[in-house]
Protein backbone atom coordinates (compact mmCIF):
# COMPACT_ATOMS: atom_id res chain seq x y z
CA UNK A 1 0.00 0.00 0.00
CA UNK A 2 2.67 2.60 0.84
CA UNK A 3 4.42 1.58 -2.35
CA UNK A 4 1.44 2.10 -4.33
CA UNK A 5 1.39 5.20 -2.90
CA UNK A 6 4.66 6.23 -4.00
CA UNK A 7 4.53 5.16 -7.19
CA UNK A 8 0.69 7.29 -7.43
CA UNK A 9 2.99 10.58 -5.99
CA UNK A 10 5.49 9.90 -8.71
CA UNK A 11 3.33 9.17 -10.73
CA UNK A 12 0.96 12.18 -10.66
CA UNK A 13 3.72 14.41 -9.95
CA UNK A 14 6.41 13.92 -12.22
CA UNK A 15 4.87 11.86 -15.60
CA UNK A 16 1.35 14.07 -14.84
CA UNK A 17 -0.64 10.51 -15.64
CA UNK A 18 -3.62 11.56 -14.22
CA UNK A 19 -4.37 14.97 -16.16
CA UNK A 20 -7.40 13.18 -18.05
CA UNK A 21 -8.78 11.15 -14.76
CA UNK A 22 -8.41 14.31 -12.47
CA UNK A 23 -11.77 15.37 -14.49
CA UNK A 24 -13.29 12.87 -13.32
CA UNK A 25 -11.76 12.32 -9.97
CA UNK A 26 -12.80 16.22 -9.20
CA UNK A 27 -16.50 15.38 -10.56
CA UNK A 28 -16.42 12.16 -7.66
CA UNK A 29 -15.38 14.38 -5.26
CA UNK A 30 -17.35 17.48 -5.51
CA UNK A 31 -20.65 16.65 -4.33
CA UNK A 32 -18.30 17.00 -0.68
CA UNK A 33 -17.37 20.06 -2.09
CA UNK A 34 -20.82 21.51 -2.68
CA UNK A 35 -21.99 20.06 0.71
CA UNK A 36 -19.14 21.72 2.80
CA UNK A 37 -20.30 25.22 0.91
CA UNK A 38 -23.82 24.77 1.30
CA UNK A 39 -24.10 26.91 4.83
CA UNK A 40 -21.62 29.55 3.67
CA UNK A 41 -23.95 29.93 0.58
CA UNK A 42 -27.14 29.30 2.85
CA UNK A 43 -26.19 32.49 4.79
CA UNK A 44 -25.01 34.59 1.94
CA UNK A 45 -28.75 33.96 0.66
CA UNK A 46 -30.23 34.83 3.51
CA UNK A 47 -28.27 38.06 4.56
CA UNK A 48 -29.26 39.18 1.05
CA UNK A 49 -32.59 38.70 1.54
CA UNK A 50 -32.86 39.71 5.29
CA UNK A 51 -32.08 43.64 4.02
CA UNK A 52 -34.50 46.48 4.70
CA UNK A 53 -37.02 48.18 2.08
CA UNK A 54 -34.77 51.74 2.79
CA UNK A 55 -31.30 49.66 2.28
CA UNK A 56 -32.76 48.08 -1.22
CA UNK A 57 -33.64 51.61 -2.05
CA UNK A 58 -30.52 53.18 -1.94
CA UNK A 59 -28.84 50.17 -3.59
CA UNK A 60 -31.29 50.18 -5.91
CA UNK A 61 -30.71 54.08 -6.74
CA UNK A 62 -26.62 53.70 -6.44
CA UNK A 63 -26.45 50.87 -9.29
CA UNK A 64 -29.00 52.83 -11.08
CA UNK A 65 -26.61 55.72 -10.83
CA UNK A 66 -23.45 53.90 -11.68
CA UNK A 67 -25.72 51.97 -14.96
CA UNK A 68 -25.80 55.27 -16.41
CA UNK A 69 -22.53 56.62 -16.34
CA UNK A 70 -21.66 52.74 -17.81
CA UNK A 71 -24.23 53.42 -20.24
CA UNK A 72 -23.19 56.68 -20.83
CA UNK A 73 -19.27 55.44 -21.53
CA UNK A 74 -20.43 52.72 -22.98
CA UNK A 75 -21.94 54.98 -26.15
CA UNK A 76 -18.39 56.65 -26.56
CA UNK A 77 -16.56 52.89 -26.10
CA UNK A 78 -19.26 51.61 -28.81
CA UNK A 79 -18.06 54.35 -31.35
CA UNK A 80 -14.03 53.83 -30.17
CA UNK A 81 -14.76 49.93 -31.14
CA UNK A 82 -15.96 50.38 -34.61
CA UNK A 83 -13.40 53.42 -35.02
CA UNK A 84 -10.22 51.02 -34.12
CA UNK A 85 -11.68 48.20 -36.12
CA UNK A 86 -11.73 50.66 -39.10
CA UNK A 87 -8.09 51.58 -38.19
CA UNK A 88 -6.64 47.87 -37.78
CA UNK A 89 -8.29 47.05 -41.19
CA UNK A 90 -6.79 49.92 -42.89
CA UNK A 91 -3.72 48.20 -41.02
CA UNK A 92 -4.58 45.01 -41.63
CA UNK A 93 -4.10 43.85 -38.28
CA UNK A 94 -6.33 41.34 -37.01
CA UNK A 95 -7.53 41.61 -33.15
CA UNK A 96 -10.72 40.37 -31.90
CA UNK A 97 -11.80 42.45 -28.75
CA UNK A 98 -15.32 39.98 -28.37
CA UNK A 99 -14.72 37.25 -26.06
CA UNK A 100 -17.59 34.83 -24.76
CA UNK A 101 -17.58 35.86 -20.77
CA UNK A 102 -19.23 33.26 -17.96
CA UNK A 103 -19.82 34.35 -14.39
CA UNK A 104 -18.55 32.05 -11.58
CA UNK A 105 -18.65 32.16 -7.97
CA UNK A 106 -16.14 31.21 -5.76
CA UNK A 107 -16.45 28.20 -3.13
CA UNK A 108 -14.39 29.64 -0.42
CA UNK A 109 -13.24 26.02 0.38
CA UNK A 110 -9.82 25.26 2.20
CA UNK A 111 -6.81 24.32 -0.44
CA UNK A 112 -3.78 22.62 -0.39
CA UNK A 113 -1.51 24.88 2.37
CA UNK A 114 1.25 25.46 -0.25
CA UNK A 115 -0.79 26.84 -3.34
CA UNK A 116 -2.51 29.46 -4.46
CA UNK A 117 -6.00 28.42 -5.53
CA UNK A 118 -9.75 28.95 -5.70
CA UNK A 119 -12.56 26.82 -6.02
CA UNK A 120 -15.01 27.97 -8.28
CA UNK A 121 -18.42 26.72 -8.86
CA UNK A 122 -18.41 26.06 -12.76
CA UNK A 123 -16.69 23.01 -15.09
CA UNK A 124 -16.24 21.11 -18.22
CA UNK A 125 -20.20 20.94 -18.50
CA UNK A 126 -20.42 24.97 -18.96
CA UNK A 127 -17.32 24.71 -21.43
CA UNK A 128 -14.60 25.52 -18.97
CA UNK A 129 -11.13 24.30 -20.55
CA UNK A 130 -7.23 23.67 -18.84
CA UNK A 131 -5.65 27.17 -19.18
CA UNK A 132 -8.74 29.39 -19.10
CA UNK A 133 -7.78 32.89 -18.21
CA UNK A 134 -9.76 34.12 -14.84
CA UNK A 135 -10.17 37.46 -14.19
CA UNK A 136 -13.01 39.90 -11.95
CA UNK A 137 -13.71 43.46 -12.28
CA UNK A 138 -10.01 44.66 -11.08
CA UNK A 139 -8.13 42.40 -13.13
CA UNK A 140 -6.14 39.05 -13.91
CA UNK A 141 -6.60 37.01 -11.24
CA UNK A 142 -5.37 33.35 -12.26
CA UNK A 143 -5.86 30.58 -15.21
CA UNK A 144 -7.73 27.17 -14.88
CA UNK A 145 -5.52 24.78 -13.39
CA UNK A 146 -7.93 21.44 -12.87
CA UNK A 147 -11.50 20.97 -14.14
CA UNK A 148 -13.98 18.81 -12.86
CA UNK A 149 -17.53 18.35 -14.23
CA UNK A 150 -19.14 20.93 -12.18
CA UNK A 151 -16.12 22.69 -10.24
CA UNK A 152 -12.68 23.66 -11.21
CA UNK A 153 -9.47 24.99 -9.60
CA UNK A 154 -8.14 28.30 -10.59
CA UNK A 155 -4.43 28.55 -10.02
CA UNK A 156 -3.59 32.61 -8.97
CA UNK A 157 -1.29 34.90 -10.44
CA UNK A 158 0.62 34.78 -6.89
CA UNK A 159 1.26 31.47 -6.69
CA UNK A 160 4.91 30.45 -7.38
CA UNK A 161 4.52 28.30 -10.33
CA UNK A 162 2.81 30.95 -12.02
CA UNK A 163 3.75 33.44 -15.13
CA UNK A 164 2.48 35.81 -17.07
CA UNK A 165 3.74 37.75 -20.19
CA UNK A 166 2.95 41.16 -19.93
CA UNK A 167 4.11 44.93 -20.66
CA UNK A 168 4.02 47.90 -18.91
CA UNK A 169 1.47 49.93 -20.26
CA UNK A 170 3.03 53.44 -20.54
CA UNK A 171 5.78 52.45 -22.82
CA UNK A 172 4.96 49.03 -23.62
CA UNK A 173 8.47 46.83 -22.45
CA UNK A 174 7.22 43.32 -21.99
CA UNK A 175 8.19 41.57 -19.18
CA UNK A 176 6.89 38.09 -17.26
CA UNK A 177 5.55 38.32 -13.66
CA UNK A 178 6.32 35.35 -11.55
CA UNK A 179 4.08 34.66 -8.51
CA UNK A 180 5.95 34.93 -5.60
CA UNK A 181 4.18 32.63 -3.17
CA UNK A 182 2.96 35.53 -1.10
CA UNK A 183 -0.41 36.57 -1.08
CA UNK A 184 0.35 40.17 -2.70
CA UNK A 185 3.61 40.08 -4.60
CA UNK A 186 4.99 39.09 -7.33
CA UNK A 187 8.13 39.06 -9.08
CA UNK A 188 9.42 40.31 -12.65
CA UNK A 189 12.94 38.57 -12.79
CA UNK A 190 15.18 39.66 -15.56
CA UNK A 191 14.61 43.27 -16.20
CA UNK A 192 17.52 45.01 -17.59
CA UNK A 193 18.56 47.47 -14.98
CA UNK A 194 18.57 50.41 -17.33
CA UNK A 195 14.73 49.84 -18.35
CA UNK A 196 12.71 52.61 -18.14
CA UNK A 197 10.50 51.63 -15.19
CA UNK A 198 8.89 53.28 -12.52
CA UNK A 199 6.79 52.63 -9.11
CA UNK A 200 2.97 52.59 -9.84
CA UNK A 201 3.52 52.19 -13.22
CA UNK A 202 0.72 49.63 -14.60
CA UNK A 203 1.45 45.73 -16.14
CA UNK A 204 -1.38 45.10 -18.39
CA UNK A 205 -1.29 41.35 -20.43
CA UNK A 206 0.61 41.63 -23.29
CA UNK A 207 -1.41 38.53 -25.02
CA UNK A 208 2.04 36.91 -26.33
CA UNK A 209 1.90 33.71 -24.54
CA UNK A 210 -1.38 32.93 -26.67
CA UNK A 211 -3.22 32.10 -23.39
CA UNK A 212 -4.05 35.38 -21.70
CA UNK A 213 -6.20 38.05 -24.28
CA UNK A 214 -4.29 41.41 -24.72
CA UNK A 215 -4.66 44.49 -22.59
CA UNK A 216 -6.12 43.20 -18.93
CA UNK A 217 -4.30 44.98 -16.08
CA UNK A 218 -2.24 42.17 -14.22
CA UNK A 219 -0.05 44.26 -11.32
CA UNK A 220 1.23 47.76 -10.21
CA UNK A 221 4.96 48.10 -9.40
CA UNK A 222 5.19 48.36 -6.21
CA UNK A 223 9.25 48.34 -5.93
CA UNK A 224 12.08 49.09 -8.86
CA UNK A 225 15.88 48.60 -7.26
CA UNK A 226 18.83 47.71 -8.71
CA UNK A 227 22.76 47.45 -7.31
CA UNK A 228 25.14 49.38 -9.68
CA UNK A 229 27.03 47.46 -11.95
CA UNK A 230 24.35 44.54 -11.57
CA UNK A 231 22.95 43.34 -15.15
CA UNK A 232 18.95 42.90 -13.92
CA UNK A 233 16.76 44.67 -11.77
CA UNK A 234 15.06 43.92 -8.67
CA UNK A 235 11.47 44.57 -9.83
CA UNK A 236 8.55 43.53 -7.54
CA UNK A 237 4.75 44.27 -8.32
CA UNK A 238 1.92 43.88 -6.17
CA UNK A 239 -1.55 42.30 -7.96
CA UNK A 240 -4.07 44.87 -8.85
CA UNK A 241 -7.22 42.52 -8.46
CA UNK A 242 -8.38 41.51 -4.62
CA UNK A 243 -7.44 38.06 -4.72
CA UNK A 244 -8.24 36.85 -1.29
CA UNK A 245 -11.36 38.67 -1.21
CA UNK A 246 -13.69 38.55 -4.63
CA UNK A 247 -16.63 36.35 -4.72
CA UNK A 248 -17.67 36.70 -8.23
CA UNK A 249 -15.08 35.66 -10.90
CA UNK A 250 -15.15 36.03 -14.65
CA UNK A 251 -14.20 33.45 -17.06
CA UNK A 252 -13.05 34.65 -20.30
CA UNK A 253 -12.89 32.17 -24.00
CA UNK A 254 -9.90 33.12 -25.33
CA UNK A 255 -11.39 33.11 -29.20
CA UNK A 256 -7.96 34.56 -30.33
CA UNK A 257 -5.98 31.01 -29.20
CA UNK A 258 -7.95 28.99 -32.23
CA UNK A 259 -6.94 31.33 -34.66
CA UNK A 260 -3.31 31.42 -33.46
CA UNK A 261 -1.62 29.20 -35.96
CA UNK A 262 1.69 29.98 -34.44
CA UNK A 263 2.86 26.73 -31.71
CA UNK A 264 6.14 28.92 -31.43
CA UNK A 265 4.89 31.68 -29.47
CA UNK A 266 3.54 29.14 -27.22
CA UNK A 267 6.73 28.18 -26.18
CA UNK A 268 7.97 31.75 -24.77
CA UNK A 269 4.72 31.96 -22.95
CA UNK A 270 6.38 30.60 -19.78
CA UNK A 271 2.34 29.90 -18.96
CA UNK A 272 3.70 27.34 -16.31
CA UNK A 273 0.74 25.37 -15.04
CA UNK A 274 1.31 23.80 -12.01
CA UNK A 275 0.56 19.85 -12.53
CA UNK B 1 -26.55 -6.45 10.05
CA UNK B 2 -23.89 -5.41 13.06
CA UNK B 3 -21.49 -5.41 10.54
CA UNK B 4 -23.43 -2.94 8.10
CA UNK B 5 -24.45 -0.82 10.94
CA UNK B 6 -20.48 -0.63 11.83
CA UNK B 7 -19.17 0.28 8.53
CA UNK B 8 -22.53 2.55 8.26
CA UNK B 9 -21.44 4.66 11.75
CA UNK B 10 -17.87 4.81 10.79
CA UNK B 11 -17.58 5.95 7.35
CA UNK B 12 -20.49 8.75 8.19
CA UNK B 13 -17.40 9.98 10.58
CA UNK B 14 -15.14 9.92 7.74
CA UNK B 15 -17.33 12.13 5.31
CA UNK B 16 -17.93 14.15 8.70
CA UNK B 17 -14.16 14.38 8.78
CA UNK B 18 -13.88 15.46 5.16
CA UNK B 19 -16.19 18.15 5.09
CA UNK B 20 -14.63 19.52 8.17
CA UNK B 21 -10.94 19.19 6.73
CA UNK B 22 -12.39 21.98 3.89
CA UNK B 23 -15.80 23.56 5.47
CA UNK B 24 -14.62 27.42 4.74
CA UNK B 25 -13.52 29.18 7.65
CA UNK B 26 -12.43 33.09 8.03
CA UNK B 27 -8.93 33.44 7.13
CA UNK B 28 -7.54 34.13 10.53
CA UNK B 29 -9.28 31.00 11.70
CA UNK B 30 -8.16 28.91 9.26
CA UNK B 31 -4.78 28.27 10.87
CA UNK B 32 -6.22 26.68 13.85
CA UNK B 33 -8.71 24.29 12.01
CA UNK B 34 -7.45 20.74 13.79
CA UNK B 35 -6.56 18.17 11.41
CA UNK B 36 -9.48 16.37 11.66
CA UNK B 37 -8.61 13.43 9.21
CA UNK B 38 -5.91 12.44 11.26
CA UNK B 39 -8.18 12.35 14.37
CA UNK B 40 -10.78 10.16 12.78
CA UNK B 41 -8.25 7.88 11.11
CA UNK B 42 -6.21 7.68 14.79
CA UNK B 43 -9.11 6.95 16.83
CA UNK B 44 -10.64 4.43 14.85
CA UNK B 45 -7.35 2.36 14.02
CA UNK B 46 -7.18 2.56 17.46
CA UNK B 47 -10.54 1.85 18.69
CA UNK B 48 -11.28 -1.27 15.95
CA UNK B 49 -7.85 -2.24 13.84
CA UNK B 50 -9.86 -4.69 12.71
CA UNK B 51 -11.79 -2.73 11.14
CA UNK B 52 -10.23 0.05 9.76
CA UNK B 53 -6.74 -0.55 8.33
CA UNK B 54 -4.23 0.44 5.95
CA UNK B 55 -6.32 0.91 2.63
CA UNK B 56 -8.99 3.10 4.34
CA UNK B 57 -6.15 5.50 5.66
CA UNK B 58 -4.72 5.68 1.68
CA UNK B 59 -8.28 5.71 0.19
CA UNK B 60 -9.18 8.70 2.70
CA UNK B 61 -5.79 10.75 1.90
CA UNK B 62 -6.35 10.21 -1.80
CA UNK B 63 -9.85 11.96 -1.62
CA UNK B 64 -8.62 13.84 0.76
CA UNK B 65 -6.04 15.00 -2.01
CA UNK B 66 -8.21 15.78 -4.68
CA UNK B 67 -10.62 17.58 -2.63
CA UNK B 68 -7.59 20.00 -1.11
CA UNK B 69 -6.31 19.71 -5.05
CA UNK B 70 -2.73 18.86 -4.22
CA UNK B 71 -0.65 16.59 -6.13
CA UNK B 72 -2.40 13.28 -6.19
CA UNK B 73 -0.67 10.65 -3.55
CA UNK B 74 0.52 12.97 -0.60
CA UNK B 75 -2.24 12.35 2.08
CA UNK B 76 -2.30 9.00 0.92
CA UNK B 77 1.19 8.41 1.61
CA UNK B 78 0.85 10.07 5.24
CA UNK B 79 -2.56 8.30 6.30
CA UNK B 80 -1.65 5.36 5.17
CA UNK B 81 1.71 4.99 6.83
CA UNK B 82 -0.38 6.32 9.69
CA UNK B 83 -2.58 3.63 10.17
CA UNK B 84 -0.10 1.40 9.91
CA UNK B 85 1.86 2.79 12.83
CA UNK B 86 -1.09 2.55 14.95
CA UNK B 87 -2.58 -0.68 14.15
CA UNK B 88 1.08 -2.32 14.67
CA UNK B 89 1.22 -0.39 18.13
CA UNK B 90 -2.30 -0.42 19.00
CA UNK B 91 -2.22 -2.96 22.08
CA UNK B 92 0.38 -0.35 23.75
CA UNK B 93 -1.51 3.03 22.78
CA UNK B 94 -4.53 1.89 24.29
CA UNK B 95 -2.72 1.79 27.80
CA UNK B 96 -1.78 4.85 27.54
CA UNK B 97 -3.01 7.66 29.55
CA UNK B 98 -4.70 10.59 28.16
CA UNK B 99 -1.96 12.97 28.09
CA UNK B 100 -0.10 10.80 26.19
CA UNK B 101 -2.09 9.79 23.52
CA UNK B 102 -2.66 13.32 23.46
CA UNK B 103 1.52 14.08 22.70
CA UNK B 104 1.32 11.39 20.66
CA UNK B 105 -1.39 12.77 18.40
CA UNK B 106 0.54 16.07 18.37
CA UNK B 107 3.87 14.11 17.20
CA UNK B 108 1.89 12.18 14.45
CA UNK B 109 0.67 15.27 13.21
CA UNK B 110 3.66 17.23 13.61
CA UNK B 111 5.56 14.60 11.68
CA UNK B 112 2.81 14.54 8.86
CA UNK B 113 2.83 18.59 8.37
CA UNK B 114 6.98 18.02 8.34
CA UNK B 115 6.67 15.30 5.36
CA UNK B 116 3.78 17.29 3.42
CA UNK B 117 6.32 20.45 3.63
CA UNK B 118 8.92 17.94 2.14
CA UNK B 119 6.89 16.53 -0.24
CA UNK B 120 5.77 19.53 -1.05
CA UNK B 121 8.75 21.16 -1.61
CA UNK B 122 10.22 18.53 -3.54
CA UNK B 123 7.77 19.75 -6.05
CA UNK B 124 8.27 23.85 -6.61
CA UNK B 125 9.37 26.03 -4.11
CA UNK B 126 6.73 27.12 -1.29
CA UNK B 127 7.04 29.93 1.05
CA UNK B 128 6.45 28.44 4.62
CA UNK B 129 4.26 30.56 7.29
CA UNK B 130 4.94 30.15 10.53
CA UNK B 131 0.86 29.11 11.08
CA UNK B 132 1.65 26.55 9.21
CA UNK B 133 2.28 24.58 12.87
CA UNK B 134 -0.57 26.26 14.78
CA UNK B 135 -2.97 23.66 13.84
CA UNK B 136 -1.10 20.77 15.90
CA UNK B 137 -1.87 22.60 19.19
CA UNK B 138 -5.47 23.00 18.24
CA UNK B 139 -5.46 19.47 17.41
CA UNK B 140 -4.04 18.45 20.39
CA UNK B 141 -6.66 20.79 22.50
CA UNK B 142 -9.93 18.97 20.67
CA UNK B 143 -8.39 15.66 21.24
CA UNK B 144 -9.46 14.31 24.31
CA UNK B 145 -12.70 16.42 23.92
CA UNK B 146 -12.75 14.23 20.33
CA UNK B 147 -11.96 11.05 21.77
CA UNK B 148 -14.58 10.94 24.68
CA UNK B 149 -17.13 11.91 21.89
CA UNK B 150 -16.15 9.59 19.74
CA UNK B 151 -16.08 6.71 22.00
CA UNK B 152 -19.61 8.00 23.16
CA UNK B 153 -21.28 7.78 19.41
CA UNK B 154 -19.34 3.89 19.83
CA UNK B 155 -20.37 2.79 22.14
CA UNK B 156 -24.34 4.61 21.51
CA UNK B 157 -24.60 2.86 18.37
CA UNK B 158 -22.09 -0.24 19.50
CA UNK B 159 -20.19 -0.04 16.67
CA UNK B 160 -17.98 -3.27 17.02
Amino acid sequence: MIAFSVILFLADSQLNLFASSRLYLNSLVSPIQYIADAPQKLSSTISENLLTRQALKERNQQLEKDNLFLKADRLLLTQLEHENKQLRELLNSQRNFSYKRMIAEVMSLRSDPFTHQLLIDKGARDGVYLGQPVINEEGVVGQVSQVGSTTSRVLLIVDASHGIPVRVQRNDIVAIVHGSGAWNKLNLPFVQSNADLKEGDLLVTSGLGGRFPAGYPVAKISRFDYQEGALYADVTATPVALLDRSRYLLLLWNDHKLTDSEPSLDLESEDVTAQ
Amino acid sequence: MSLLNSYRVIYSTFLLGLIGAIYPLPIFLNAFRPDWMVLIIFYWVLALPHRVSVVHGFVLGFLLDILLGSTLGMHALLFSLLAYFVSIGYQRIRYFTLVQTTLLVGLFILLTKFALYWLASSLQEIVLHKHYFWSIFTSMLVWPWFFFFMRYIRQRFKVL
